[in-house]
């Protein structure tokens, strides 16, 4: 890989050892070599437990590799202190589950960062999340709180706040997990038009890394693959059916789940 | 984690040391809790510089989000609590002021009434009970909300969002609660000292209400004052510093939180008991 590339790479990890959130000491994933470019849209995918959640939260930067480097927008996570807020808020990241605050409402959730950190009252802040919650079909639901909420419109309104801020780059950990069908589709259409660039970025176009345990909904030949398997990070490219079918880790997380009503 | 919090509880890692195996010898047993002492003691010190650190360095930030959260903070440490305080008060002049002021004229030493009351009252009573009343109230509240968000995972949450958890969760919990309790126990002492002496009027003790509160206001010097202040502010900054370290230290599931909150509140008790014995000290100098 040239050194041009790298400047350029939106995320770039070189031998990481990814540790986990609970236990800084256990390693989940060995060696990774990774290059995100921006405009790209990729998804990991592995098992459960495989360290896709701890490789997403390093590659945001809210997670140190226990080992190697990982640079985000070119600057060094183990540098990322409050000097560097202003290249954290170029990441926005998407909880597995949504992890939306309890006490706030759907309509504060979506509003607090951008309140905090551009220091805004609720009237300040209002039309632009009045105009998010529109975009993403959240209007009916902005005064109910997280705990009212299913889990389809918890994962959409988890999916507003990380945009509020209008990031470059957006880290989802499997943002597909519990959606209905109508969801599914929703938020798979709503993704690729954030990649081409959605209204919202004024156009510009989004990167895109998003975690998955079933990769048939991602199949699509705009998107590239890496899978992670029994410690290993193996970046598998854009996809090819033939090929991706040698793959048995891929074949796995293809394979429908057993007593499945087609 | 990262920042500011990840930094508090890397210095007292203590989940490797309470799920070790229980030594078998009690020497062991003693070394280990010990160990264990020293180690929650090192991680509330670090965690009270983390945050008194955050205060003033952040002093200025996200004004419009933090002034609020700080109000309510007020409100629900101080304000709210208010009926609760007239009924303690009120109880605590009538059991405690009320007795002391008739035993004291039935022996003719109406004379030692204002530093009786001063010393009871004023600087021990007054600021013990409240913080224990705010303790158990809002502390143990602290401790569940902090436990389950971060159970919830809440706190990862704040800082995928480049918000500190320490000036967004703590910060405004420890300006409410040494606040609410400065001011609470203010009104403690004052509603006290007045039923007391509504209690003793109504055993037809012989001490007019102007002798009664002029004994007090001569017992009192500028030193009561200002140590008044400087304790209360004192409770009110450890205990929640204590139950928020608790709330966010440790849990990471949700059945630990119930745990944790009775060892929140027992560490909250112990560390007021160590802060009045300072103040003992201080008084007993000065």
């Amino acid at each position: 890989m040239s050194e041009n590339t790298f400047n350029s790479a939106v995320v770039e990890m070189r031998d990481a050892a990814i540790s986990t959130l609970r236990d800084s000491s256990l390693t989940v994933v060995e060696n990774v070599n990774w290059s995100v470019v921006s405009g790209e849209f990729w998804v990991v995918a592995g098992q459960q437990q495989s360290g896709k959640s701890d490789l997403l939260m390093t590659a945001a930067g809210l997670l140190l590799p226990s080992r190697g480097s990982c640079r985000v927008f070119g600057c060094e996570t183990d540098s990322f202190g409050e000097a560097q807020l202003a290249e954290r808020l170029r990441v926005g990241f998407v909880f597995a589950g949504g992890k939306l605050f309890s006490q706030l409402t759907v309509a504060e959730n979506v509003a607090l960062p951008m309140r905090y950190q551009k220091n805004l009252s609720v009237a300040e802040a209002s039309h632009e999340v009045e105009m998010l919650l529109k975009i993403m079909e959240l209007t009916p639901f902005a005064n109910s709180t997280p705990a009212n909420l299913a889990t389809n419109w918890r994962q959409r309104a988890a999916l507003a706040r990380a945009l509020i801020l209008k990031p470059e780059l957006l880290l989802l950990d499997q943002p597909l997990g519990g959606l209905g069908a109508r969801h599914r589709q929703w938020l798979l259409h709503f993704l690729e038009r954030l990649q081409r660039g959605h209204e919202w970025f004024g156009g510009q176009p989004l990167t895109i890394i998003a975690s998955t345990d079933d990769l048939r909904s991602w199949r699509n030949l705009q998107r590239k693959f890496a899978v992670l398997d029994e410690k290993t990070f193996s970046v598998l490219g854009l996809w090819n059916e033939n090929e991706f079918a040698q793959n048995a880790a891929v074949k796995e997380l293809l394979a429908e789940p057993a007593g499945a009503i087609m | 984690m990262r920042g500011n919090l990840g930094k508090a509880f890397e210095l007292a890692n203590l989940q490797v040391f309470r799920h070790a195996a229980t030594p078998k010898s009690y020497t062991d047993r003693l070394g280990r809790k010990l160990f264990l002492a020293l180690l929650t003691v090192q991680g509330l010190g670090a965690f009270a510089l983390i945050t008194l650190g955050v205060i003033l360095n952040k002093f200025g930030v996200a004004r419009s989000v933090m002034q609020p959260r700080v109000r309510h903070e007020i409100n629900r440490a101080g304000v709210s609590l208010l009926p609760m305080f007239f009924f303690i008060a009120l109880a605590l002049g009538f059991l405690v002021v009320g007795q002391t002021v008739s035993a004291l004229a039935k022996v003719g030493a109406t004379d030692y009434l204002g530093s009786t009351m001063v010393i009871v009252i004023v600087r021990e009573l007054g600021p013990l009970l409240t913080a224990m009343l705010v303790l158990a109230r809002v502390g143990t509240a602290n401790v569940i909300e902090l436990g389950t968000a971060r159970a919830l995972g809440e706190v990862e949450a704040l800082e995928a969002l480049g918000i500190d958890p320490v000036h967004y969760l703590i910060v405004p919990r420890v300006i409410g609660m040494a606040l609410g309790i400065f001011a609470l126990t203010i009104y403690l002492i004052l509603g006290a000292l007045a039923s007391g002496y509504l209690f003793a009027f109504l055993q037809d003790v012989a001490l007019t209400p102007g002798d009664y509160f002029k004994q007090i206001a001569e017992a009192l010097n500028w030193l009561d004052f200002a140590l008044l202040a400087l304790k209360t502010m004192a409770f009110g900054f450890f205990i929640a510093i204590v139950t928020c370290y608790h709330g966010l230290a440790q849990p990471l599931r949700l059945e630990d939180v119930s745990r944790v909150a009775v060892r929140a509140v027992t560490q909250g008790v112990v560390v007021c008991v160590l802060i009045d014995a300072i103040f003992i000290v201080l008084y007993l100098v000065t």
